[in-house]
């Protein structure tokens, strides 16, 4: 999971298989199987690719044309949807508040799981055995059975309609947890034993050694957290009901929920949301296609 | 805070239990997260379905009745049948494509592959909400780009939105376009570990692309396509955002699934103690999918 992983990983795919199919006459009928197979991969890429296009294409019209101008691109591009949505219907402090929880909750989760992954990987005593089954316990019910008593728990905590409401029980994430674990079993025990003779003490061997050294599994986890948390929806939608304090997915449901559609809004804000995922990605697409997502389902 | 340990010579490397305080130290934060958002809600829960709960105030214990209510309530049927059906459409074309676009990345002849991975992956980046969005403006039945087309090439506007079953069937489509990139992942990590000598053997016994596909990526593959129908199905079964922004679980109610059905008992309708008992039963069941696998995949370790 190093930097250079990734580029050597994507050409890897094709020119490891090279000799995988028949190796002589390699070149007259490499072309006569790459024209299939390329079309294909482009026809599905096309078909892949066209609904984002032409939402994203479309979210450039202007309000008028939305419906009368089928055409794929704009005849007169406009940002006046992105205007209404960011100005009129306040999506800016959406994207504020849903930053903020996103920001939050990631720090958190991989700080959190870190140090958990870390105990259940390099000790061993009955408590983390009981703590470990209770995680694995995390995973077989999820959010959604218990949508009811979880609501009752944080409100009677007090944190109802506040943004901590949606944080604090998103930190706990098996996936996280167990991301961890796996990584800090791959380190050799030897480095804890020479710091240990050195005179180092648990937590600092912790925070010194350990939490340096995992940084590549510190980020797949983020990215991953910032999308779950950037994506959420049923659990902001309990939580809050102060229009102000809504996430961004709370303010696209809102708006399509409505007996008329503004879908010139509609276009603008969910344009504006998928934004800040798509750079996340494009910039640390490695980190996410290395990833173990085996573990990684969306939680 | 934490004891030295002047014999570490002479335990054992791995386990050693003398160090207690230190790992308690580290997953403090999470297990008392566990118990407060887990633990805490998993045990009223339970309680709750074998009361009257409303939310607020009294409640009395009225046993099973909740649970004999429900399996008399039709709205519930029809919410745990949809929410079958659901699945069983939508993990099969789920997994069709992904495997396909699988095979057609780790392919060596075809190009661009690195690129074309991305417009696979976007649709896993967005959110449920958004996707149901950009589904419903392709399939808007009075000014979807679909219809629009279907109707330019003579055809008449196909009722996407008012009939319970085609809306459903984008719901399936719009819910496979968007996991492909996830399931696609894990069957390129598969692919990737065949033995590139089982096909060299094959080529050269004369056997061509698609029976390679069969007798050789299929079987490698097994147990990835096992996970794969695994996850998705959890997934499925879970499924609400996606409805809710695309058809909003209509016309009408006909496509409410389980999640919808508890959240709306449950918080429109304030019958926690109801909702708890329903979210008991997709519980089970979500159970019994675990417990599949456990039994699927010992029988693996076992062979």
């Amino acid at each position: 999971m190093t930097t250079t992983d990734m580029p050597r990983k994507v050409d890897a795919g094709p020119g490891r298989a090279v000799p995988r199919k028949r190796s002589r006459g390699a070149a007259s009928g490499g072309l006569r199987r790459a024209v299939p197979a390329t079309t294909l991969l482009w026809v599905l890429a096309a078909v892949y690719g066209f609904p984002v296009l032409w939402f994203v294409l479309s979210s450039f019209k202007p309000a008028g044309d939305l419906f009368s101008s089928l055409t794929l691109f704009p005849d007169d591009p406009t940002l006046s949807g992105y205007k209404a949505a960011w100005d009129g219907a306040n999506f800016s402090q959406y994207f504020i508040n849903t930053t903020i929880v996103c920001v939050i909750a990631t720090i958190l989760t991989v700080g959190v799981s870190c140090c958990t992954g870390y105990a259940l990987a390099k000790y061993d005593n009955k408590w983390l055995k009981v703590f470990f089954v209770g995680i694995l316990a995390t995973t077989m019910l999820p959010g959604e059975v218990m949508l009811a008593p979880q609501f009752l728990v944080v409100r009677d905590l007090g944190l109802y309609n506040s943004l901590a409401g949606i944080i604090l029980p998103a930190v706990l994430t098996a996936t996280g947890c167990f991301m961890f674990r796996q990584f800090f079993l791959t380190v050799p025990d030897e480095l804890i034993e020479a710091a240990r003779i050195d005179g180092a003490r648990e937590l600092s061997i912790f925070l010194r050694i350990m939490v340096p050294i995992s940084r590549p599994i510190m980020l797949t986890l983020a990215i991953l957290s910032f999308q779950w948390r950037w994506n959420d929806y049923i659990w902001p939608l309990l939580m809050l009901n102060d229009p102000e304090k809504f996430t961004v997915q709370i303010g696209i449901q809102s708006l399509v929920g409505a007996q008329n559609i503004n879908w010139s809004v509609v276009l603008g804000g969910s344009v504006i949301s998928m934004i800040p995922l798509i750079v996340v990605f494009l910039v640390f697409q490695r980190y996410v296609m290395n990833a173990n997502i085996n573990a990684g389902l969306k939680d | 805070m934490t004891k030295r340990a002047p014999d570490v010579s002479a335990s054992p490397p791995r386990r050693r239990s003398k160090y207690t305080l230190a790992p308690l130290v580290l997953i403090a934060a999470n297990v008392v997260l566990f118990a407060l958002f887990f633990l805490w809600p998993a045990v009223i829960g339970l309680v709750y379905s074998f009361t009257n709960y409303t939310g607020v105030g009294a409640f009395q214990f009225i046993g099973l009745d909740n649970y004999q209510r429900l399996f008399g309530d039709s709205t519930f049927f029809d919410a745990l049948t949809r929410t079958l059906l659901y699945t069983v459409l939508f993990v099969p074309l789920n997994f069709v494509f992904s495997l396909l676009i699988a095979n057609v990345l780790v392919s060596r002849h075809a190009k661009g592959a690195s690129v074309a991975r991305v417009f696979f992956f976007i649709p896993w980046l967005l959110s449920p909400i958004v996707v149901g969005v950009l589904w419903r403006w392709l399939f808007g039945e009075n000014f979807g780009l679909v219809n629009y087309l279907i109707e330019k090439f003579g055809g008449s506007a196909v009722p996407w939105q008012s009939n319970a079953d085609l809306s459903l069937i984008v719901v399936v489509v719009a819910a496979s376009w968007a996991w492909t990139g996830f399931s696609m992942l894990l069957f390129i990590a598969a692919i990737k570990n065949v033995p590139v000598s089982y096909y060299e053997a094959a080529s050269l016994d004369g056997a061509g692309p698609w029976r390679q596909f069969v007798s050789i990526t299929l079987p490698s593959i097994a147990p990835t396509s096992f996970i794969v129908i695994l996850l998705n199905t959890i997934h499925a079964m879970k499924e609400y955002p996606l409805f809710a922004s695309l058809n909003n679980g209509g016309p009408g109610t006909s496509n409410n699934l389980l999640v919808q059905y508890i959240y709306q008992t449950g918080f429109k309708s304030g019958q926690i103690g109801y909702a708890s008992a329903a979210s008991f039963v997709l519980m089970l069941i979500l159970m019994a999918v675990a417990i599949i696998q456990l039994v699927v995949n010992r029988r693996v370790e076992n062979r």
